[in-house]
């Protein structure tokens, strides 16, 4: 703030008597004081005791912004945490990171499934497969309380799955030995995914039908959607219409987007895994 | 008080009104303004689930977002790349700036009531109290976090996967900070509609400056004088020389 007789006096240069001295605000100029101005010349006139506290706090502010991006997916796991007791209330839906689902679609909007819904399981198979959904329901199921990781950071705790594991599925098709691979696309015309068989059987991947305890919803990728667990959930297809069993590994959607095709949250598989001695094969 | 040079208004001048603001920083704030809604509307039309299935249309709505985002900066940058920008760059000078009545008004936030006004009302605060002060910084700290972690997030690829779900934890819970600073700011403007009309038309009352920024118009007046005290000077030079003139002409005058 320019106090008077702080700036740059042309009015001392005007004469008239005494030279004004380049003393802030009437105090009387101690050395130090006049030290510590002619250190700061650019100051704007500041009375002795003015501190750039605003250019600190912006850059403490981006030191916590780098730092947020750097360590901020320790500290959203944690809050996901404790929100989780309070989920049920809906209260922590509010929240960023309180538990619930950011739900996304690629295409515009969440597409609705065609009237004559089947679920297509063809390629290296004996027998191709065009279930309904009570098809679908009728054959063996698995259950799972699973999370449900985001690789943008969010995460819902304890999610409750049904469906038919996906190696059984291959199985009831009849699945050639040379299918070493599934490829999976959408009938949004544009998400694909793909999973090794061996990922499928480590992971325990299933067809899910129902999700938090009831049929999938449209935004959920109903009516027929993959959950793959311990992997990122953009392995988890939604809108699932067709699975093909190939024998090359093809990148899916997101995969081309970046994403890895290795989409283990842990970065690896279950260490408790055991390599079934028919399918020993090396990770994608 | 003597008249200031002709040609330049003086501040304190035009009745009792003051310029608070200048044409170049009110288009810069509501252009700001005008931004940040944009980016409110469609940051929750994008995140709140409700939202998303009743706006729908998620690539359009990303594409305003992301757009939005970076043009929040140009005005600012517009405004402070030439001489108009002048008063701005004062006013930020000012912002950075805490004087010990600053830090004074915030040491005291958790008096209780009556206490905290009276002792505030003492203080010789300038132009911006600490609270505005700390709100600048949030803005241009957290404007430049989101910045950054929303183009992250944009462009994710070259980065580690952890950085995106940090930059995701970092621009959603700054996001809400935003809303709830800038609805602080809201609500404290329509609390003191002068000062919301200076944001409009650009002046202030001075009985106004000597409620809630004394040192400010300290500082108006201080330069009214050396303005007073410049104009009188210069046409005591011009005197001065006219009389030089005269008396040297003569010798030479034929």
């Amino acid at each position: 703030m320019a106090s008077p007789g702080s700036g740059p006096s042309s009015l001392g240069r005007a004469g008239r008597g005494k030279p004004k001295p380049f003393e802030p605000s009437g105090r009387a100029p101690t050395g130090a004081q006049a030290k510590k101005k002619a250190r700061q010349p650019d100051a704007p006139g500041d009375a002795p005791g003015e501190k750039p506290i605003g250019r600190r706090a912006v850059i403490a502010i981006l030191g916590l912004g780098a730092l947020g991006i750097a360590y901020g997916e320790h500290v959203q796991n944690g809050i996901t945490d404790l929100l989780t007791p309070l989920r049920s209330s809906g209260l922590a839906n509010l929240v960023p990171g309180g538990g619930g689902f950011t739900i996304y679609t690629i295409t515009g909007g969440y597409p609705a499934p065609p009237p004559d819904y089947r679920l297509t399981v063809d390629g290296l198979v004996n027998r191709p497969l065009q279930l309904t959904v009570p098809e679908l329901e009728a054959l063996p199921s698995t259950r799972l309380v699973r999370d449900f990781q985001c690789v943008t950071g969010w995460r819902v705790p304890n999610v409750h799955w049904v469906g038919v594991k996906l190696t059984d599925l291959a199985k009831h098709a009849g699945a050639r030995p040379e299918a070493t691979d599934f490829w999976f696309t959408s009938f949004d015309g544009m998400y694909t995914e793909s999973l090794s068989m061996l990922q499928a059987e480590q992971s325990g991947a299933i067809v899910a039908y129902s999700m938090l305890g009831a049929p999938v919803t449209r935004e959920h990728g109903g009516p027929v959607r993959l959950y793959v667990p311990g992997m990122f959930g953009y392995k988890s297809i939604k809108w699932l219409s067709h699975i093909s069993l190939v024998k090359q590994l093809e990148l899916g959607y997101w995969e081309l987007n970046g994403y890895p095709v290795n989409a283990w949250i842990a970065g690896h598989p279950p260490s408790s895994f055991r390599h079934p001695p028919q399918i020993r094969r090396g990770y994608s | 008080m003597t008249a200031p040079t002709a040609g330049r208004t003086s501040v304190t001048e035009r009745g009792s009104m003051l310029a608070r603001f200048d044409r170049v920083e009110r288009a810069v704030h509501w252009t700001n303004a005008i931004l940040f809604a944009v980016l409110v509307v469609t940051g929750a039309a994008l995140y709140f689930t409700p939202l998303i299935a009743l706006v729908g249309r998620r690539e359009l709505v990303e594409r305003i977002h992301l757009y939005a985002g970076i043009a929040l900066p140009v005005p600012l940058i517009l405004a402070l790349s030439g001489s108009w920008g002048h008063a701005l760059r004062r006013d930020i000078r000012r912002f950075n700036r805490w004087s010990s009545a600053d830090r004074r008004w915030l040491r005291v936030i958790f008096q209780p009531q009556p206490k905290r006004s009276y002792t505030r009302a003492r203080l010789r605060i300038g132009k911006f109290n600490a609270g505005q002060k700390l709100n600048a910084a949030f803005v241009a700290g957290g404007g430049l976090v989101m910045l950054a972690s929303g183009l992250l997030l944009r462009w994710y690829r070259p980065f580690p996967l952890s950085w995106r779900a940090g930059a995701t934890f970092v621009h959603n819970w700054l996001a809400v900070l935003f809303v709830i600073v800038i609805a602080g700011h809201i609500l404290m403007a329509l609390a003191d509609r002068q000062a919301l009309k200076s944001m409009f038309f650009g002046r202030i009352s001075r009985s106004w400056a000597e409620r809630h920024a004394p040192a400010w118009l300290d500082e108006l007046d201080a330069q009214v004088a050396r303005e007073a005290e410049m104009a009188s000077v210069v046409a005591q030079n011009a005197d001065e020389q006219q009389g030089d003139k005269a008396s040297a002409g003569h010798p030479a005058a034929p």
